[in-house]
């Protein structure tokens, strides 16, 4: 848009930015709003901001052991994504840069499985899972959610497109595999990284179906499937669930202000949020 | 020790992990469920499983709760993915223009995506309901106050618009990086030959915009068609009122968990997962030559480099 835009198509064009920036961002506005005010105020429409507080979230905090359940979160979300992103770009190093015997197949097969639906193999999952007795543990949340396929791929597809000749040289130097990767691969791939890091803990921090079959102690509740059952208990206690959609919501979006440049990196070459 | 060998055991030591994994959690359940999906197995007593090869499809053929799933979840398809694509095109476009403040609307519309379903689902619980904010304000305009959740006419709806406004942020964003591949000059040209700012919208940004459209759609296809978490919280997991929130995948969660009838569930999975491989293949052959949406030459400050050059060539 420069000067010679006339002046309608630039009201237009406000319009409908800060338009549908009030429709993305309200629900969080009111939300929030919400759970800071008495029960008995939270269906009115009016604005009173005398009575505003925070007792709501401390008293479903306490009331609840919240806190437990964003142990559960962090921990199991930031185990998935260290060791998942450590193990998918290790894989995708060597399905790049090193010429072994079933590369091709390794990898056809990993191209294949980014067709598969999650569904197909939530049911045998589970069923493993329980036989092992590792439903209502960290490590059956942790452990099957460590294979990504999108993520080997991508870290795949950055290291074929990055100069061989600086992993020559140390090769010439007579650098191990192990030292060229972690010295001087890995340094390099920084940016890709940063992002498959940042995927696989939104995929994590939001994931809901499987946590959600696999936890059956409130103990072991993550954020999600917490609030889902604050969902129902505080159904007439609309201040009580908004506080707990705000708990949930807020680490994320922190992240992401923070972060919000790998964010879109990773939306738009993979296209899934 | 040759070098090959050496090549051999280097990388099977770095991908030996994942592959473990895959054939543990993805290879072996993925062909389980296959054979699963010919039996007779209920959880609680797997000792008396029977093979009753396609007994679970025919139920699955038969049974019109399947048949109302599967419509719910079609018709959600088919409303949500154009309908985001629609305005995330619209959006992408116009916050593609030299408008201040381009950094805070990219990230207002990306905010929806970052936000659990369960807290959005929550927060919509509350503002479509009954005295919530939203039938007040469509109260203005003369509509008539809806129980939205309740009501087996508005429960699925209520889920669109939910779906809706938490994916256009996603594909605004791909939009908005097909956008800016799109050389200014041949805006500048078209505008040179008198066309005016609709026409070149049509003419150029849509057509070059096509693989991305194509990306989005099929994209938004499989991600409705496995919908889950909306419809679980908004019926509390019955999928109802009436049925009318069950989708394909909550149906199979229900069978499967709910009635502990794992073959039968298995058999729900199998039928979903030929749907979605079709469209993937779809996807992959549309997107075999653009290799584009994988090329990681945007990784990093790409991004905002090129944005900066591009603001230095346009002034």
């Amino acid at each position: 848009m420069d000067k010679s835009t006339p002046k309608f198509m630039k009201i237009i064009f406000y319009f409908t930015t800060i338009g549908y920036a009030c429709i993305a961002l309200f629900p969080f506005f009111w939300a929030f709003y919400t759970s800071l005010r008495p029960t008995k105020e939270a269906y009115k429409l009016n604005f009173d901001f005398s009575n505003l507080s925070f007792n709501t979230y401390i008293d479903l905090i306490i009331k609840n052991d919240i806190s437990k359940w964003y142990f559960n979160s962090f921990f199991i979300a930031i185990s998935v994504t260290i060791l998942g992103v450590i193990l998918s770009t290790m894989a995708g190093y060597a399905l790049a840069r090193i010429n072994f015997k079933g590369r091709n197949i390794v990898f056809m097969t990993i191209l294949g499985i980014m067709m598969i639906p999650g569904q197909i193999t939530m049911i045998p999952q589970y069923m493993l899972l329980n036989n092992f007795n590792f439903v209502n543990t960290y490590v059956g949340l942790i452990i099957p959610f460590l294979f990504n396929a999108f993520n080997i791929f991508m870290m795949r597809q950055f290291f074929l497109s990055f100069p061989v000749s600086l992993e020559e040289a140390a090769e010439i130097d007579g650098l191990s595999r192990k030292k060229i990767f972690f010295q001087i691969a890995l340094p390099l791939a920084k940016p890709a990284v940063t992002t498959i890091i940042i995927m696989s803990f939104m995929g994590s921090w939001n994931n809901f179906l499987m946590p959600n079959l696999l936890i059956t102690s409130r103990e072991m509740y993550t954020l999600p499937v917490g609030m889902a059952s604050l969902n129902s208990q505080y159904f007439s206690f609309p201040n009580q669930t908004m506080a707990g959609a705000m708990l949930l919501s807020i680490p994320m979006v922190i992240l992401f202000l923070i972060c919000q440049r790998y964010f879109i990196e990773g939306v738009t070459t993979s296209g899934i949020k | 020790m040759d070098k090959k060998t050496q090549e051999n055991i280097d990388g099977w030591i770095m991908v030996a992990p994942v592959v473990i994994l895959m054939l543990i959690f993805v290879i072996g359940p993925a062909l389980y469920s296959f054979i699963l999906s010919f039996q007779d197995y209920n959880m609680l007593k797997p000792d008396k499983s029977e093979w009753i090869l396609f007994g679970n499809y025919q139920e699955l053929l038969s049974d019109p709760n399947f048949y109302q799933a599967l419509f719910n979840t079609l018709k959600y398809s088919l409303i949500v993915v154009p309908v985001q694509t629609a305005i995330a095109l619209l959006l992408a476009t116009v916050a593609n223009q030299k408008i201040k403040g381009k950094t805070f609307f990219r990230v207002a519309y990306y905010i929806p995506a970052v936000t659990s379903a369960v807290a959005s689902a929550a927060m919509f619980m509350f503002l479509f309901n009954t005295n919530g904010i939203a039938n007040k304000f469509l109260g203005i305009f003369g509509f008539q106050a809806v129980s939205w959740f309740n009501d087996p006419t508005y429960a699925l709806p209520l889920a669109m618009i939910m779906a809706i406004w938490s994916t256009v942020g996603t594909q605004m964003l791909v939009f908005l990086a097909g956008l800016q591949d799109i050389p200014r000059e041949v805006y500048e040209a078209s505008a040179i030959d008198g066309a005016s700012s609709a026409r070149s919208f049509w003419s150029i940004t849509v057509p070059l915009l096509s693989e991305k459209t194509m990306f989005v759609v099929i994209v938004g296809m499989i991600g409705t068609l496995q919908m889950f978490d909306q419809a679980f919280i908004i019926s509390g997991g019955t999928g109802g009122p009436l049925g009318s929130t069950t989708t394909v995948v909550l149906y199979l969660y229900n069978k499967a968990f709910g009635e502990n009838r794992l073959g039968y569930g298995s058999a729900v999975a199998v039928g979903l997962f030929i749907v979605i491989f079709t469209l993937t293949l779809l996807q992959q052959s549309f997107f075999k030559e653009d290799d584009d949406n994988y090329k990681p030459k945007r990784l990093g400050g790409k991004i905002s480099e090129r944005i900066a050059k591009r603001r230095k060539v346009n002034g």
